[in-house]
């Protein structure tokens, strides 16, 4: 059954490598993104909850 | 400049009051069907109190009254602060409000009275779909709005999470709430079958992503470092584990399809991006832990900590299992059991559980200006809590392992060893009954929270308005990444509409890649020439058998093993449902498959069974359906419901209000009925709904019988 499901889409083929790059490219770019953020941004960030008067 | 606003807190108290009050009428739903398993007479012979439509009251008060509740509290408490700006329209919060409670008290109402599409998590009919989507959006504009007029440039992580979550549901609601009404109560889904099944696993596995996770992954990273007074551990790790998440839990949904009906590709791709997932889900875990490391005396001390500790290792452990469960070899075992209740509830329970008391634990005596008013008894909670989470999961674990192994149980001469699948039942009895338990202990615990709140509030006053100072945002900063140097995601996080959109790109990718060659699965997978549209009354019958959820017990999908077919007959094939407009696989026996019931027993063994099931089976804890010989099949009806499945190409040959469509109705129940009185039962009567479910009953799985598979094209 699956064979007579894949053979019928014209150029199957690409999908699983189109399906590839995408997801590559996806983490690659978000990886790259990531480690090359700056310190106070990153520090200016993760306080932002903290950034207010209220007692704990 | 320094601009001085107010947060509203009179919003964020009525989502607290709501989430407690919805949360211990959830919960007792819950202990009321567990205990129905136990006594199954316990509230019965009551159509409107039938285990059956109480399991998905249960489970759609817990999830979306609940957390749903609990995640607005969350929302309109951190999301102004973190923006430093107040709720964009104070209107249409009320709105959510009050339009949320309106749709849950709904629930209430149509789900007990039999008003349901039967697809899990998403019983609700189509008005009150169209309720829900509306009020959906007005939370999401209010959200969105309030944004886009926020005073910091930069949105933090937590809100990330809400805008997921409010694009994802938003998808994943209308896509999966597509249907054409029959009348004001009744619809049929546009899919049919194995399409069905692949867009309500997508809906129903993302719901648990998207509704269940990602709002309180959102709690999580804004609450956790407040009550640890500590910035959350890597904000970088946070990033990753965003984008992950969200991109990669779309695929997951055919992973609760495994051995069925679906194309095997989707099944594998389902199976490969779960295993995928428990990356990001631990990454979220140990973010979320380590923000405490230096700080865990304070969880000793408070418990708002502790609460949040279990949940996120709770969620830890549901996100381990998650993938296991996804590997078929393990699917095998759990899938249709009580190892997948006790796997939910190890979620549901400690995880939004956990967090939700943890932030009513936190808001609650801040918003009224005073301490909590015992510490000692929101600890005592805290073990009813996890002592009731333990009490509850392991004897389910266990339950749900022992049956299915006696399932698949063969004897040395290659007999199944428990044939009488009553059996299977009887030996998991005390673990239903510990399960009885540790429930009530889990509400003894939110009962003891609802006292501790409700003393908190009562010695302080509501601070309605709260004031907070913040400068205007400055506009003219150029942050392009071109001008600030290395700082992309920054730049991004400074852009919501973009970012809304890469979010919606992230999550369409997974949904359409599995979507669009399932839906051409229509013109390429055999057809099976001999499956034909249910008769008039079978249809009626089958609205019945999905009114009253029995559904919510007995699958309708045999799985290709021996242990099956040696049980309950040849296998399921995925051109038998290509009519099954909604498919009734269903995801739990705790009564054995129907899928190949028909002609299995006379006419004569259900009419017994469904008025009295022990007499025919003793022992048995399905309960009786006496209504079911009072109340009328509505024949009216049935016109208007032909009509809605012929817009869905379903080939019935009757023209539009043909007369003859009621005529073919009662002579089918007629014969059902005088063949009955024939056999001396005396009172069956070709009106009653007993007879249309007996009707669909004989005819369920039998078209594929001297069939012979042809390939359409």
């Amino acid at each position: 059954m699956i064979k007579q499901v894949l053979n019928s889409i014209n150029n199957v083929e690409l999908y699983p490598i189109i399906t590839l790059v995408l997801f590559v490219v996806f983490f690659f770019s978000m990886i790259a993104i990531v480690v090359s953020m700056d310190k106070d941004t990153v520090s200016h960030a993760s306080n932002l909850p903290l950034d207010d008067k209220e007692a704990v | 400049m320094m601009e001085t606003f107010q947060y509203d807190n009179k919003i964020v108290r009525n989502f607290a009051v709501a989430t407690v009050i919805w949360g211990i009428i959830g919960f007792l739903v819950g202990l009321i069907i567990a205990l129905k398993l136990i006594y199954p007479e316990f509230l019965g012979g009551i159509a409107e109190l039938t285990y059956g439509r109480l399991r998905p009251l249960h489970t759609n008060a817990v999830i979306f009254a609940f957390a749903g509740n609990a995640i607005f509290l969350g929302i309109y408490y951190s999301l102004p602060r973190l923006l430093k700006a107040p709720m964009w329209s104070a209107k249409l919060s009320a709105i959510n409000f009050w339009g949320w409670q309106a749709i849950i008290v709904g629930a209430v109402i149509t789900l007990p009275l039999g008003i349901t599409t039967s697809k899990e998590y998403a019983e609700l009919e189509w008005f009150m779909d169209i309720a829900i989507a509306l009020v959906w959006v007005i939370f999401g504009l209010n959200m969105m709005l309030t944004i886009f007029n926020r005073r910091e440039k930069h949105i933090y992580v937590a809100i990330w999470f809400y805008i997921a979550t409010f694009v994802t549901v938003a998808v994943l609601h209308i896509v999966n709430s597509l249907a054409i009404p029959a009348s004001f109560v009744k619809s049929y889904p546009i899919f049919a079958g194995v399409q069905d099944a692949l867009v309500q696993w997508w809906y129903g596995h993302n719901a648990v992503a998207f509704f269940l996770t990602t709002p309180f992954l959102g709690i999580m990273y804004y609450f956790i470092p407040k009550a640890a007074n500590r910035p959350v551990y890597s904000y970088k790790l946070s990033i990753v584990h965003f984008w992950s998440l969200i991109f990669i839990y779309i695929w997951a949904g055919p992973h609760h399809l495994l051995y069925t009906s679906l194309p095997y590709w989707a099944q594998s791709l389902g199976t490969v991006f779960s295993v995928m997932l428990i990356a990001p889900s631990w990454g979220g875990m140990i973010n979320g832990l380590l923000t405490l490391r230096g700080a865990y005396d304070r969880v000793r001390e408070s418990p708002v900590l502790k609460f949040m500790v279990v949940g996120v290792t709770a969620y830890g452990m549901s996100t381990f299992e998650g993938p296991a469960l996804s590997l078929k070899t393990v699917n095998a075992i759990a899938h249709y059991t009580d190892y997948i209740i006790a796997h939910v509830h190890m979620g549901a329970l400690a995880w939004n559980g956990g967090l939700t008391f943890a932030i009513l634990y936190y808001i609650v005596p801040r918003i009224y200006g005073v301490p909590l008013f015992s510490k000692r008894l929101a600890n005592i909670h805290f073990w009813f809590a996890t002592l009731g989470i333990l009490f509850y999961v392991i004897p389910m674990y266990v339950g749900g392992i022992m049956q299915s192994l006696m399932w698949k149980e063969f004897t040395a001469e290659g007999m199944l060893r428990y044939p009488n699948f009553l059996e299977t039942v009887t030996q998991i009895m005390p673990m239903y009954i510990l399960r009885a338990v540790g429930g009530t202990l889990y509400i003894v615990g939110a009962l003891f929270a609802v006292v501790n709140l409700w003393k908190t509030a009562k010695s302080g006053k509501l601070i309605a308005t709260e004031e907070d100072q913040a400068p205007a945002m400055d506009k003219t900063v150029d942050v392009r990444p071109s001008v600030t140097k290395r700082a992309f995601h920054r730049w991004l996080e400074g852009k919501p509409a973009l970012f809304t959109v890469l979010v919606v790109v992230a999550i369409l990718i997974g949904g359409i890649v599995e979507f669009i060659p399932t839906a051409m699965v229509d013109s390429n997978v055999p057809k099976i020439e001999s499956v034909k549209p249910y008769t008039p009354l079978e249809l009626a019958g089958r609205d019945i058998y999905i009114s009253d959820g029995c559904n919510n017990c007995h699958s309708q999908m045999i799985r290709p093993f021996r242990s099956e077919t040696a049980r309950y007959g040849d296998y399921s094939k995925a051109g038998e449902f290509v009519y099954d407009h909604p498919f009734l696989w269903g995801s739990k026996r705790t009564g054995p498959d129907l899928h190949r019931i028909g002609g299995k027993y006379p006419d004569s063994w259900h009419y017994l069974h469904m008025r009295d099931p022990q007499s025919t089976s003793p022992g048995s804890i399905m309960p009786a359906s006496p209504w079911m010989y009072t109340r009328d099949t509505d024949f009216d009806i049935l016109p208007a419901k032909i009509r809605a499945l012929q817009i869905l190409n379903v080939p019935y040959a009757y023209g539009k209000g043909d007369p003859a469509i009621i005529q073919d109705a009662k002579t089918q129940a007629e014969q059902i009925a005088a063949a009955l009185r024939a056999q001396g039962f005396s009172d069956a009567d070709a009106n009653k709904q007993i007879i249309a479910l007996i009707a669909y009953m004989q005819r369920m799985g039998t078209d594929i019988r001297n069939a012979a598979i042809v390939p359409s094209k």
